[in-house]
């Protein structure tokens, strides 16, 4: 044969190479994890006087406090949203809700992240009516009475965004939609800690939110086997 | 100077004085808004066009709402309620369900109509033209029009019968759904979340007063009345009850909060009427037993 196969050898092993490269679910197994902490000092929390709401007020034997900065022991902060802000692939986005409920006057979770497309409901729980107004700007903004009793509320972000929440009739509510573009993202626990799991080997912008001190990337590298760590540490004043 | 060039010069600056406005205001700064192709307006046999829509705005809307379109004209510094952004795309009277875009003929109504307690005046004075094409300029703020339909219209049933059961079905939903929390147990804009309540860019701003008159920020009739709590007031604390209540709750709500109202309505006649012989039997509006 006078064909050259050394090309199409090659061609072959590219292909083969590519796609063991690409991230198939359960092959892949690599992780980045960390801990979120803070120098300096950290804005007081307040407790919240929910009087003007007394069927809230009478299932927290202890005023809740705000959650605007929420601290762990060792300095550190919980809340905080790590995602893979560059290097990933898009994924398809999940079938299952993520579940928001107004409970006792406040948002579980208090940031609700998920991606973009998935689909979201929102469940009141308390015997008081709330109106859920999530205020996008990159998303529609809308508003929506819930009354005791409703059925949950069913929405979906488009566009990745961080989106403030609010109840206009309880003006001490406030939570966060944390709707993302990347499949891969994880949030900080109440020890400030945080796992990214599912990801390809390879080099990735990992970025921290947070709805009070803000934004942080870093490039982290996942090894072939095993995971990464990517610490953050947030530099913070107390007003 | 001779006669002959004094008369030049006179009629010069007379020429020059005489140049309109708008000649004038093409002169300033372009706005940001980038005119996409075909961006018209829609409203009845009317066509209305951005380029003519433009000389309007900086002639009659610039002041307020901005060279850019922000609601940050020169004058609004001093007015309460700020001047609509229309670059967030968002609007308080509309047709369709909350968090959609407004129709054409809603934004056309709101011109024409104005926003009563504010300082945006009805424009219907302007020819209906001049107001559809300032419709279309004013769509070209925001990019959310080039890729997304306005919101389908609500469909609003055919009003039900005016009749003191009805009047007492709206009342139990005013108390059932809250609304006395914001616009208080008599619709005075007094209820107890009413101090703290905040627009969509942290103003402060207060709810209806039904007490004050007959009109509302978006409309005069009871079909309008129908679409504000329907559709929601976007941009303000007021919400949708468009999943809370069948359309014919929704009518009795209407006949109730007119009897709010210092106007001698069908319902409020009907009401002030029946009233006398019956007010021991009425549960007061407000937090209930439970305290709720």
């Amino acid at each position: 044969m006078h064909t050259n196969l050394l090309p199409l050898l090659a061609v072959a092993a590219l292909g083969a190479g590519v796609t063991a490269a690409l991230p198939t679910g359960h092959a892949v197994a690599g992780t980045i994890s960390g801990t979120i902490t803070f120098t300096g000092t950290p804005p007081k929390m307040r407790p919240i006087d929910m009087a003007k709401e007394p069927t809230c007020a009478a299932q927290h034997a202890t005023p809740v406090m705000n959650e605007n900065v929420v601290t762990g022991t060792g300095n550190t902060i919980k809340n905080v949203v790590v995602y893979i802000s560059a290097g990933d692939h898009p994924g398809a986005p999940p079938t299952t809700a993520v579940r928001y409920d107004q409970k006792g006057c406040e948002y579980l979770p208090h940031v609700a992240v998920m991606q973009a497309g998935q689909p979201l409901e929102i469940y009141n729980d308390d015997k008081t009516s709330h109106n859920i107004h999530p205020l996008a700007k990159l998303n529609p903004e809308w508003n929506k009475s819930q009354p005791p009793g409703s059925p949950p509320l069913n929405a979906t972000y488009a566009k990745p965004e961080f989106i403030p929440v609010k109840c206009n009739i309880h003006p001490w509510m406030h939570g966060y939609f944390a709707v993302m573009a990347t499949p891969h993202y994880a949030i900080s626990d109440a020890d400030g800690k945080f796992t990214i799991s599912g990801l390809a080997p390879g080099t990735y912008t990992v970025t921290a939110w947070h709805e009070r001190f803000g934004t942080q990337s870093q490039q982290v590298t996942v090894p072939a086997s095993g995971g990464a760590t990517s610490d953050f540490a947030y530099k913070v004043t107390p007003y | 100077m001779s006669r002959i060039r004094l008369m030049v010069c006179a009629a010069g600056f007379g020429l020059l004085l005489s140049v309109p406005a708008g000649v004038l205001a093409q002169a300033a700064p372009q706005t940001a808004a980038q005119m996409p192709t075909g961006a018209v307006s829609h409203i009845g046999n009317l066509t209305g066009h951005p380029d003519a829509g433009r000389r309007q705005y900086l002639r009659y809307c610039v002041g307020c709402h901005g060279q850019d379109g922000d609601g940050t004209g020169e004058n609004a510094q001093w007015i309460e309620p700020k001047p609509r952004d229309f670059t967030a795309a968002v609007f308080k009277c509309r047709s369709t369900p909350t968090g959609t875009l407004p129709t054409d003929e809603d934004l056309f109504h709101s011109v024409s109509r104005g926003f009563v307690t504010t300082n945006m005046p009805p424009w219907a004075p302007l020819p209906a033209q001049a107001r559809a094409d300032v419709v279309a300029y004013i769509k070209a703020f925001s990019p959310r029009w080039q890729s997304e339909q306005p919101g389908t219209p609500i469909s609003v049933p055919a009003e039900t019968p005016v009749t003191t059961a009805s009047i007492l079905h709206g009342r139990e939903l005013f108390q059932k759904m809250e609304c006395w929390k914001c616009h208080g147990p008599a619709g005075h804009g007094d209820g107890p979340s009413a101090s703290t309540l905040t627009d969509s860019k942290d103003n402060p701003i207060r709810p209806y007063n039904f007490s004050t008159g007959s009109r509302f920020k978006c409309g005069v009739t009871n079909a309008d009345l129908y679409r504000i709590f329907m559709t929601g007031v976007d941009g303000t604390p007021m919400p949708s009850f468009a999943d809370n209540l069948k359309p014919e709750e929704a009518w009795d709500l209407v006949h109730f909060l007119r009897t709010l109202q210092p106007i001698q309505s069908p319902e409020a006649t009907l009401w002030h009427a029946w009233l006398p012989a019956h007010a021991g039997e009425l549960r007061p509006i407000g937090p209930d037993a439970a305290g709720q």
